[in-house]
């Protein structure tokens, strides 16, 4: 029979006991449902952890440091490589060049310092870093009250929670803090700061001392070498606050209070590598203590370190924890995909039973068409068909109502999230992939279940069949 | 030729032949001998009468005629087809293309309609599907039919589904028409018309008939002979020639 023929008449037949054959899908339908409702939820909370992690930016970036700081190094640091005495130099053009590196999204300097913040006559003395524009898209920024900055230029401050509540004279919250970020930001945005700062500014050299320079240049430029600090005041006005802390790896480092990238350049704000690197602070290349090195995805993390090693500069990053994560994942899903197979595998149990009674009741229907000139194959085709019709719409209904189960919980949780204070979050995903998978399962899954019963149809006895009333 | 047995023809136009069939089964534990040692031939065109008592063993040796059934022993030849020797595909095919069977109890398919039921055998056979819809019609035409085509076989009278059941035994044009008591469930009078159109098929297109019945005045009135059997074995083989108006000549 061609498979037109054996798709009609597998319908009509389904059609013929309807309520039958409805519930049998109906437990496919469930099966399915459950299979993609569990495996969706795997890969949706496998997306958001991904998602996560590249919003933290823990596994995409690598930590470059000056040698010539002598902090971090480890014994096999200082064995390899040059003496820090020798080593590069951390300046503008080692960033352009680790920018210019294949694979690297962004190499951005880090600037911080402590400075005097005051507000409403109010001296406050805190870290401040400057933040490069893509750090919008952190996570720590997610729930953020006001906005992020207006530009990398604009004179504009952006302050961690506990910073906020110290402006406003609350005392910080020990233990679980509940204090809302809204409450704080309220009475704080669009409020000026003034920061007091050091500007180092280089001086022109003494035009005195020519001679001496002919005779020894180098030593010249080097004695020549100077700069002033000035202190200046800057007004910054405060666009947003918010809860997260996103330097909580920089323990005493780290940062309350954050700037524009830009605008902190400009400033030519005194940090301690000048300290450090007083012999060439009049060059005009701005020194930094450390760079952030973005790369493309964690997975060239290794190799772009070990380009920036090979520089002379010491490096840090957090590798391999991803890798480990998706192997959990992996092992997530079968389980899932196990215990969302159990129903289905239930269900198809159901096929196996509403088949082997519709041999029963079409016993003389069998004899029938043998009679007439079905070969066993078209007759185990037929009942194979009308497996394979229920599978399919099982499994597209089940689609459907897995799809439908897992939005429902996805609203729900997200109304218990905004409860408690949290974003909303969409760890639910139904992939085009997953679709046709659990369809054709489901399709697979009713074919085996119809192997004994359109088998046990097509060995009928077309004269016992006959006979039977 | 002269040592042939009378009833005997050429084996050219020999359509069945049967030598020493046998078609044992078993009930717990007795043998049950449905067909023993029947040895019969019938022309090709001949319109032939299998009679005899209910459990003689006539609609057993019909089924193995039909490659419903096999032969425990012996041999049934159909168009020069050893049916015992065909697998369960080529017997399959027999059915479809050799055989054309109608039943006492009709056997048309309740969930269908009349065209649907008689174009199933050319579904079997993967005919178009636009020209097995014009089969199915002209088959259904021809057995006056026409206005009943869309009906399902339980809104029609028996008479009319015995109809319905020639038409689908003919839509493959057969060479041989099996029929199993085709009248055992019908009036007398309905019972006539549908015997008068297995004639006209025997005559008109020379489809050799072969009647399963228990009605020795059906036999004597159509067919053109007559074989009797008893306990699975041939009793009496004889010629007869058909009463009934019109009647063969």
């Amino acid at each position: 029979m061609k498979l037109p023929d054996l798709t009609e008449l597998a319908l009509r037949n389904l059609r013929e006991s309807v309520l039958r054959n409805s519930l049998t899908t109906l437990g496919i339908s469930v099966g399915v449902a459950s299979l993609v409702a569990m495996l969706s939820l795997g890969i949706g909370l496998q997306q958001l952890f991904s998602r996560r992690l590249a919003k933290s930016g823990l596994f995409d970036t690598v930590m470059v440091t000056s040698r010539r700081d002598l902090r971090g190094m480890s014994r096999e640091d200082e064995r390899n490589g040059p003496p820090p005495g020798e080593s590069r130099i951390l300046d503008e053009s080692a960033r352009l060049e680790m920018e210019r590196l294949p694979n690297v999204l962004e190499a951005y300097p880090d600037i911080r310092f402590i400075s005097e913040l005051r507000f409403e006559d109010k001296p406050h003395l805190t870290m401040i870093a400057a933040l490069p524009p893509s750090a919008k898209s952190n996570e720590s920024f997610d729930g953020m009250q006001g906005g992020f900055f207006t530009s990398d230029t604009a004179p504009e401050v952006i302050l961690q929670k506990t910073f906020a509540e110290e402006l406003l004279g609350k005392a910080p919250s020990r233990g679980i803090d509940e204090t809302n970020v809204a409450d704080l930001a309220k009475p704080l945005l669009g409020k000026e700061l003034t920061m007091r700062y050091a500007q180092r500014a280089a001086t022109p050299a003494p035009p005195s001392a020519p001679s001496t320079a002919a005779a020894n240049p180098p030593d010249d430029a080097l004695a020549s070498s100077a700069y002033s600090v000035i202190s200046r005041e800057q007004t910054l006005k405060i666009v947003g606050v918010f809860d997260l802390d996103p330097e909580s790896m920089r323990g005493p480092t780290r940062a309350k209070v954050f700037l524009p990238l830009k605008l902190a350049q400009s400033l030519h704000i005194m940090q301690p590598t000048d300290l450090r690197e007083v012999a060439r602070a009049a060059s005009d290349q701005p020194v930094y203590s450390s760079i952030s090195v973005k790369v493309k995805n964690p997975a060239q993390v290794q190799a772009v370190e070990d380009t920036i090693k090979k520089m002379g500069f010491g490096t840090f990053s957090i590798l391999d924890a991803s890798r480990g994560l998706q192997q959990v994942f992996k092992v997530l899903y079968a389980f899932l995909g196990i215990f969302g197979s159990l129903a289905l595998i239930v269900a198809s149990i159901g096929i196996v039973n509403t088949l082997v009674m519709a041999i029963l009741e079409r016993r003389r229907e069998i004899g029938i068409m043998k009679a007439i000139g079905a070969s066993d194959g078209d007759v185990k085709k037929l009942f194979f068909a009308e497996a394979g019709a229920m599978g399919v719409l099982g499994g597209v209904v089940g689609v459907a109502f897995g799809w439908i189960i897992g939005q429902v919980i996805n609203f729900g949780t997200n109304i218990y999230l905004k409860r408690q204070g949290f974003p909303p979050e969409h760890f639910w995903a139904v992939p085009l992939w997953l679709v046709g998978f659990a369809i054709l399962f489901a399709f697979l899954v009713s074919l085996v279940s119809g192997l004994y019963p359109a088998g046990r149809a097509a060995r009928l006895d077309p004269v016992q069949a006959l006979r039977y009333e | 030729m002269t040592t042939a047995p009378p009833v005997s023809a050429p084996r050219s136009t020999v359509a069945i032949r049967s030598e020493n069939l046998c078609r044992h089964y078993r009930m717990g534990e007795t043998l049950i001998r449905a067909v023993d040692g029947v040895s019969l031939e019938v022309r090709a065109g001949e319109f032939v009468a299998l009679l005899g008592s209910s459990g003689s063993g006539k609609s057993s040796v019909l089924n193995l005629i039909a490659g419903l059934d096999r032969p425990t022993s012996g041999s049934v030849v159909v168009q020069d087809r050893d049916l015992a020797k065909l697998s369960r595909e080529e017997l399959a095919k027999y059915r479809l293309h050799v055989v054309g069977m109608v039943f006492q109890s009709f056997n048309l398919i309740a969930s269908m309609t009349l065209t649907e039921n008689v174009e199933l055998p050319l579904r079997f056979a993967e005919t178009d599907r636009g020209q097995r819809q014009q089969q199915a019609r002209q088959a259904l035409e021809r057995v006056g039919l026409r206005a009943r085509m869309d009906h399902r076989p339980s809104e029609l009278s028996g008479g009319e589904q015995q109809r319905a059941a020639l038409a689908r035994a003919l839509i493959n044009r057969p060479q041989l028409l099996l029929a199993d008591e085709p009248t055992g469930n019908l009036d007398s009078h309905t019972g006539t018309e549908i015997m008068e159109m297995v004639r006209q098929f025997n005559r008109k297109l020379g489809m050799t008939v072969v009647m399963v019945t228990h009605e020795r005045a059906l036999a004597e009135r159509y067919a053109q002979r007559m074989i009797f059997l008893a306990d699975g074995k041939l009793i009496d083989d004889q010629p007869n020639t058909p009463t009934a108006s019109g009647g063969h000549s």
